[in-house]
């Protein structure tokens, strides 16, 4: 047995999708709860669950002493992280290693590397991998910022360093815009991250978001899962993703394979990561950053690879090396992700908490469902919108879409605003039918 | 009299912060003169920070809520009589 229990530091679907890959590798489980998510279903499918605090994340799921207490109190010796809050946290992925316990995940030297976007962005320049042209280093002042955008032309995008989400991002066309850009996105950064470091970036125009699932074990051996097309966004928020993407072909999947491999062996990356790519429409494309976690949008690639993602995290983590090759990841058929939000797109995308009501899920063959929600399920407004994940499989793009079509027009959910009648317009959509999107695609339907 | 005061309330189920980040002074205290259009609350719900407006120029008479506390959709949270 690789891990005899793992505790998992998160909440919602993703924990209890780990509790599921968990269960299948007959591993015990621990959840940990903050005051809000005491009647959670990851807290009820767990085999023992510990309270870790009130209901604001500070102090519950980003609160690393009571993390590492409940897992020292519990035996747990491994603890997978899931995705945001302490997941690509260099000081947790320390502080579990500090106490004789597993982070499920990469080390905190490569988080440190991947998470320091302006080091990293350094690094790879010398190594030969196309970035995006902008500052090399942190922008300290406006006047700073307006040099930079002089040099690489406008537009321009500000980002948070410590960021991610597109939280504590700005465009801006003008000198005067970026000046004042500048002041409310550093106050962004630091609300949102505690981290006020902001860098600069040309802004590339109508580019597609394609992403590369690597995973990596600590012998020093990598393989890429192909590509996932991650381009219907809202404020840089992903809201659907598929595998593969129309727009790359085989070779094209294999130059960005081996860059993604490239630039996880220069930062001695292990266990599972994304690299993501701006991609423009004459094929350049451009590393964006690396994602030291499990992702959202994992199941699509599990879907068309067969390979469960969280069972290799576990294994990887457990020092295993990996037993799949390259030359085996042959993707089959093709899937696609909506994700189920409690925001109303008919109010701009507003958050929606409240009560659900009463819920119906889809069914059927190549249908799947990664959720915590269930009737009387109260969507509290402490955490992250995204209430669940609606995925599906078949055999090409077309029958993938008419499948979600039907999956869609089955899930029904009352009580609250959910991002399901936005996407039965999308899959509506001539131009998303035909393939043909950029991350600018939600603003003109 | 009532025209005079003018309530702040809150557009979404959220927390309540009385500043723009951890660490910065309050946007508003009582007896403090604010102009429209002046930031004077954030509310954050499912991580969408959501500054809030005064519509009207006046003196700040009134915070209801207490910084970090949750709050209900269209709750009361500043009172402001207009100048």
């Amino acid at each position: 047995m690789v891990f005899k229990r793992i505790l998992i530091a998160n909440r919602g679907e993703i924990a209890v999708r780990i509790i599921r890959a968990c269960k299948e590798m007959g591993i015990g489980t621990v959840a940990v709860y903050s005051d809000a998510d005491k009647d959670s279903l990851h807290v009820r499918y767990a085999d023992d669950a510990v309270n870790i605090g009130p209901a604001l994340s500070y102090k519950s799921y980003l609160n690393i002493d009571n993390i590492v207490g409940a897992a020292k109190k519990t035996k747990a010796f491994a603890i997978h992280p899931g995705y945001g809050f302490l997941s690509e946290n260099a000081s947790f992925a320390q502080a579990c290693q500090d106490n004789g316990m597993t982070f499920i995940g990469p080390s905190a030297q490569s988080i440190e590397k991947a998470g320091n976007k302006s080091s990293a962005r350094q690094a790879l320049i010398e190594l030969g991998i196309p970035v995006i042209p902008g500052s090399d280093d942190i922008i300290l002042s406006s006047d700073m910022a307006c040099k930079v955008a002089d040099r690489v032309g406008f537009p321009v995008i500000l980002k948070a360093s410590g960021g991610g989400g597109g939280r504590g991002m700005r465009i801006a066309a003008t000198r005067e815009e970026l000046i004042e850009a500048f002041s409310i996105a550093s106050g962004e950064a630091k609300a949102a991250f505690g981290n006020p470091d902001i860098y600069l970036e040309k802004y590339i125009d109508k580019p597609r978001h394609i992403e590369i699932q690597i995973l990596g074990d600590m012998h020093g051996n990598y393989i890429h899962l192909a590509e996932r097309e991650c381009s219907i966004q809202m404020r840089y928020q992903k809201l659907i993703e598929e595998a593969p993407s129309s727009f790359v072909d085989d070779e094209f999947r294999a130059t960005l394979g081996e860059t993604a491999i490239k630039i996880a062996r220069s930062m001695e990356y292990f266990n599972a990561g994304t690299m993501e790519f701006l991609v423009d429409k004459d094929k350049n494309f451009y590393f964006m950053e690396v994602n030291a976690r499990i992702q959202v949008e994992h199941p699509v690639t599990e879907l068309i690879t067969g390979i469960d993602i969280v069972q290799q995290q576990i294994l990887i983590a457990a020092g295993q090396k990996l037993e799949i090759r390259q030359d085996e990841i042959i993707p089959n058929g093709w899937s696609m992700e909506c994700r189920i939000n409690a925001s109303d797109p008919e109010d701009n995308f507003m958050p929606s908490p409240g009560e659900i009501e009463s819920i119906l899920f889809p069914g059927g063959p190549g249908i799947r469902i990664d959720t915590h929600i269930h009737d009387k399920y109260m969507v509290g407004p402490f955490y992250d919108s995204l209430i669940g994940k609606l995925i599906v499989w078949a055999q090409d793009r077309p029958s993938a879409i008419k499948r979600m079509k039907k999956a869609l027009d089955e899930f029904q959910i009352k009580g609250i605003q959910t991002t399901i009648p936005f996407f039965r317009k999308v899959f509506e959509n001539k131009a998303f039918i035909k393939g043909d999107i950029d991350t600018h695609f939600i603003e003109h339907i | 009299m009532d025209d005079k005061i003018y309530t702040v309330t809150s557009p979404v189920m959220g927390t309540f912060y009385r500043a723009s980040a951890p660490g910065e002074p309050p946007l508003a205290e009582v007896g403090q003169r604010i102009k429209a259009s002046n930031i004077v609350c954030v509310i954050e719900s499912m991580k969408i920070f959501t500054e809030l407006r005064s519509e009207h120029s006046g003196i700040v008479k009134k915070i209801l809520v207490e910084n970090e506390e949750p709050v209900m959709k269209k709750q009361p949270l500043i009172i402001i009589e207009k100048e």
